[in-house]
């Protein structure tokens, strides 16, 4: 099983950080067969690092999640959302259907709420607690890197 | 003043606002005061969101600053650590570095044009130039692009990933690099990461010739509407070489007047201060930079591609030089100021930085190991500047006796462009609204317009869920009459 994990964000931007310091755990952690992308947004060429994945987790810093994070599958999409410099993970997705001509793998997203994204700000202290709570989560997942555990994972209702 | 800029009774005017700016870095707003016959009396671009770079600059070790300045911007970190760089050089001691550090840099830097443009052109402005400014919005995007436009899409990213390779094989890794140090560079090129690079940059020569015909060919298709699309005639400024040639990553200012007449040429950037001048106008959170000597009224300026390749007496590479003489063709003679004239030029510049960067791959001291310059006398105070993907970059820095930055001042390229990009604005609300039903494609000309000049209003903060487009009508007495919301 070939795992490609995402963690985008800015980590002089307060809980924008999330998704980077959730990224360096899984990486030390050391987990098989995963492999982890950092950068500060999505882009187009995000869906090349695709090419070998059997699966895909996005993790992220998200102002409108549900505390202390929201786990669910993603599929490919054209919304409207990556009409910016930055493209959402649906988006990476559109892209790889249509520079690949197949389906991407199953991919999840995990969004930890952030509170504040002020430039030079620290981690907000529910953003702390979120980021524990999520590599908590995030650990057992890999530890079962299965499409069909993990939309399970889903339904439990995070 | 421009006509537009203030309207001389706003309060019985009706107020539409776009924001934030779609595929705009960062938060930008669009306010058009109508009357009821929906001619146009104030026009603006308004930067809302309080930056605070320099706060978050001041106290830390200069040695940091590099490192430090790629979090200010998603979009071009390689941007601001090479100008900031450039400034810590002097300030550690470092007057010139080797042979082999300023090949490293300059292939660094020639990566992060070719990616940033790339980005911009196939994936922010083609869906507008290739679908159509009023086409299908949830269409008009790189998806729709993809659809009909594969191969040319595929181009686009491999392109944009090529020019990230270069970062990540000089830097080490695509964000948060630590290649470039006060003095030179901390690692050599790997033979095999420039060999890889080597075996593929033919290749990205030929899509990028290939991406200036493509809009050349556009313009072809409708002169009179892509040479007028959101005009204004505005001085224009970059850095040059010593004999006048283009220069991306060092060199000396020259600016030159809408009529292509020398307004000042060879100034040492560290001298920025005597020729600028940034003024502050109270409905904007971006500073507005000018020409001293001509004024705010006359002295506003244009930077970036559309800017650089006419400052610029010629271009250092041969495809690219042939493809700029083609474009400057078009004006017989005279500047050109039309905003759709940035894409054609920005692909001119992509072309220039990688026959550029096939040169330094060809080079076998691209491969060396003399990496830092002899140490000199240090500074307290310094300026680095580089010709960034959307323009003229300012870094200034003031270092106390503990090493900790006491002073900084940064003139990012869109601060540059900040009444160039209100210009275009007013040029586009001048030609296309008055007295029309306001339409969502309508609006998106707008867009355009701005979008032209790439601007990165920057912050890199993207939370999900962020970035939606509001468009609010509201009456004369600020009541609200209708809201669109797309994204």
């Amino acid at each position: 099983m070939r795992l490609v994990v995402f963690g985008w964000g800015n980590e002089s931007r307060g809980d924008d950080a999330l998704g980077p310091l959730l990224l360096r755990r899984v990486e030390a952690a050391g987990f098989a067969g995963v492999t982890a992308v950092e950068d500060y947004q999505l882009q187009v060429e995000h869906a090349l690092d695709l090419d070998d994945a059997d699966m895909a987790l996005f993790i992220d810093a998200a102002r409108n999640a549900a505390a202390p994070f929201a786990f669910s599958e993603i599929s490919a999409k054209a919304d409207a959302g990556y009409t910016t410099h930055a493209l959402a993970p649906e988006a990476v997705l559109e892209v790889f259907k249509h520079l690949r001509k197949r389906e991407p793998p199953p991919s999840f997203l995990l969004a930890v709420r952030g509170e504040g994204f002020e430039l030079g700000a620290e981690l907000s202290e529910p953003a702390k607690l979120g980021l524990e709570a999520a590599w908590g989560f995030v650990g057992g997942l890999l530890k079962e890197p299965d499409a069909e555990a993990w939309r399970r994972a889903c339904s439990r209702g995070r | 003043m421009s006509a537009l800029e203030t309207a001389a009774a706003p309060q019985t005017l009706r107020r539409i606002a776009i924001e934030p700016v779609s595929r705009v870095e960062g938060h930008g707003k669009v306010t058009l005061l109508l009357d009821d016959q929906n001619r146009v009396h104030q026009a603006r671009l308004h930067i809302v969101e309080f930056r605070g770079f320099e706060a978050f600059i001041e106290g830390r070790p200069y040695w940091e600053v590099p490192i430090t300045v790629q979090r200010l911007c998603g979009i071009c970190p390689v941007s601001h650590l090479l100008a900031a760089s450039k400034a810590m050089d002097l300030i550690a001691g470092y007057e010139t570095l080797t042979p082999t550090a300023e090949k490293l840099r300059r292939l660094l830097h020639y990566g992060q044009m070719i990616q940033s443009h790339a980005l911009h052109f196939f994936h922010l402005a083609s869906p507008d130039l290739l679908l159509g400014f009023d086409s299908e919005v949830g269409k008009r995007n790189i998806v729709g692009v993809a659809e009909q436009f594969p191969e040319l899409a595929k181009q686009g990213v491999m392109t944009r990933k090529f020019g990230q390779e270069i970062i990540r094989s000089i830097i080490g890794k695509r964000i948060h690099g630590t290649g470039c140090i006060p003095g030179g560079m901390n690692k050599p090129l790997a033979l095999a990461d420039r060999d890889t690079l080597r075996s593929a940059i033919d290749g990205i020569v030929d899509w990028s010739r290939q991406a200036v015909g493509l809009v050349r060919k556009l313009h072809e298709t409708d002169p009179a509407f892509y040479g007028s699309f959101g005009e204004s005639r505005a001085n224009m400024m970059g850095l040059v070489d010593s004999r006048g040639g283009l220069d991306l990553y060092h060199g000396t200012l020259r600016a030159k007047s809408a009529d292509g007449e020398t307004i000042f040429d060879q100034v040492d950037y560290a001298s920025y201060r005597e020729l600028l001048r940034e003024e502050i106008k109270p409905w904007s959170y971006m500073k507005f930079p000018h020409i001293r000597s001509l004024g705010p009224d006359e002295g506003w300026y244009r930077v970036g591609p559309l800017a650089r390749v006419q400052v610029a007496d010629r271009l250092p590479s041969q495809q690219a030089e042939q493809e700029r003489q083609g474009f400057l063709a078009v004006g017989a003679g005279k500047p050109i100021h039309g905003a759709l004239f940035f894409h054609w030029a920005r692909m001119i510049e992509m072309l220039h930085c990688a026959e550029l960067a096939r040169d330094l791959l060809d080079d076998p001291g691209i491969l060396g190991t003399d990496l830092m310059a002899d140490k000199g006398a240090p500074r307290e105070e310094a300026v680095g500047v580089i010709e960034a993907p959307r323009g003229t970059l300012f870094h200034h820095y003031k270092v106390g006796a503990n090493d900790l930055i006491t002073y900084c001042n940064l003139i990012v390229s869109t601060t540059n462009n900040n009444q160039a990009m209100n210009e275009a604005v007013r040029a586009v609300a001048d030609q296309f609204f008055d007295g029309r039903e306001i339409t969502e494609g309508l609006l998106n000309h707008i867009e355009v317009a701005i979008r032209a000049y790439d601007p990165c209003l920057s912050c890199a903060t993207h939370a999900l869920g962020q970035m939606p487009l509001e468009v609010e009508l509201r009456s004369a007495s600020g009541e609200l009459l209708s809201k669109r919301r797309r994204g």
